[in-house]
């Protein structure tokens, strides 16, 4: 069976010495509890909640982006009404968090934080700016590829992910541990591409990011050869 | 499968419900605070943690099709005040597809910075000594100490178990 997920002890990535547990995890045999999810939908999720690029009246600073794609469980089925949530930092590598003490600018007009829902297809879309790299005391000179986090519930609590979003040709992807802790043929797939067809002309670069959560059922399916 | 990868240490940019505590609304009948520290290998609590709960109702009953009197039976809460806290109400014992019945239980996520990939576990509740006795879970784990680490301690506004990321008293985190 192939390794999906990145080892929860990655040593590279410091954070994990302290904070991954070390014991063999207890293999669960699921219950109703773990084979339903939470029903999260149009009540927690506004229209504009999809555009990070408006805030206090005014643009976000940057290189607009679309981002879409379709969730879809193991077998193919679309994940359908499902939530979303992102968040980022804004174009100069910079969250909108109290604790984010990197000197870059912030951005008022960034929200840095978007929702929907998948559609029918379990297709989603935001519009967002591309993030910029920012450093982290990982290591001597370390900065994070550009990333958008991404948060999925799927249909049942075995499906929860969250995970996060890259950029195709990224130089700082090999250099990044926490990138890296994924086992090797499964780490492209967090890989967006671009896609020319979503581009919108004299508007915004587009990108495609397709995830694929495990089915909602008592067993994992994982094809040794899938690599797609 | 798409990978996981970790929320980082801004996870409440994304993440953050003004109502992500409340798996019942405030004021329901029964209900009780879930509340307890996420601790690293050091013992020092985790204040940069998400927790997630997601359990059925008192009359063993989901919420996965439609909220019904205000139970959501989902709830979240960060760590920033060194706790988590979710209001809920205890859950109805359940039977499984195999007809066995289990102890009442919320199912747990934690994601924080460090954490690569959610860690998964259940929190029982100490008080239940009969169900308990009999879950397929608890009964199966290796010994009481292993058990000890889901029970969930009575308190003054309902119940406390803190979740040991690393170190001796570990907590029993699952494999889905």
């Amino acid at each position: 069976m192939t390794q999906t997920h990145p080892a929860l002890l990655s040593p590279e990535y410091l954070s994990t010495r302290t904070r991954a547990p070390l014991r063999t995890p207890f293999r669960l045999q699921l219950g109703p509890t773990e084979l339903t999810g939470p029903l999260l939908g149009e009540a927690r999720v506004r229209a504009e909640d999809a555009d990070l690029t408006r805030a206090a009246d005014g643009e976000a600073v940057g290189q607009r982006i679309l981002v879409t794609g379709r969730v879809l469980e193991e077998d193919g089925r679309p994940v359908r009404a499902s939530l979303i949530e992102v968040w980022q930092a804004n174009a100069a590598g910079r969250y909108r968090h109290t604790l984010d003490r990197w000197p870059a600018p912030i951005d008022p007009h960034f929200t840095g934080a978007g929702r929907t829902l998948t559609d029918d297809e379990g297709r989603y879309a935001f519009l967002t700016i591309r993030p910029g790299s920012y450093p982290w005391r990982n290591h001597d000179n370390a900065w994070r590829p550009a990333h958008l986090h991404f948060s999925l519930f799927g249909r049942a609590f075995v499906q929860r992910l969250v995970t996060q979003m890259y950029f195709p040709d990224d130089p700082l992807l090999a250099l990044d541990p926490i990138y890296q802790a994924v086992p090797e043929p499964a780490r492209r797939r967090l890989v967006s591409r671009y896609d020319h067809d979503v581009t919108e002309p004299e508007w915004a670069l587009g990108y495609r990011f397709d995830i694929v959560l495990r089915g909602a059922t008592a067993t994992p399916f994982e094809d040794p050869g899938d690599d797609a | 499968m798409t990978p996981s990868q970790t929320a980082g240490p801004f996870l409440s940019l994304g993440l953050r419900w003004p109502d992500g505590p409340h798996a019942v609304l405030p004021g329901t009948r029964g209900a009780v605070w879930l509340r307890g520290r996420v601790l690293d290998a050091a013992g020092e609590p985790v204040t940069d943690a998400l927790v997630e709960t997601w359990q059925a109702d008192g009359s063993g009953r989901f919420a996965d099709r439609e909220e019904t009197g205000g139970f959501r039976g989902f709830g979240r809460s960060e760590t920033v005040d060194g706790e988590y806290a979710v209001l809920t109400v205890k859950p109805a014992p359940l039977i499984d597809p195999l007809g066995r019945t289990h102890a009442p239980h919320v199912a747990l996520s934690v994601f924080a910075r460090g954490l690569l990939d959610r860690v998964v576990t259940r929190l029982y509740f100490a008080d239940e000594v009969a169900a308990n006795s009999d879950d397929p879970l608890l009964t199966s784990l290796p010994d009481d100490a292993a058990r000890r680490t889901l029970l969930a301690e009575p308190s003054a506004d309902g119940y406390r178990l803190d979740l040991v990321l690393q170190g001796s008293d570990e907590t029993v985190f699952f494999a889905l």
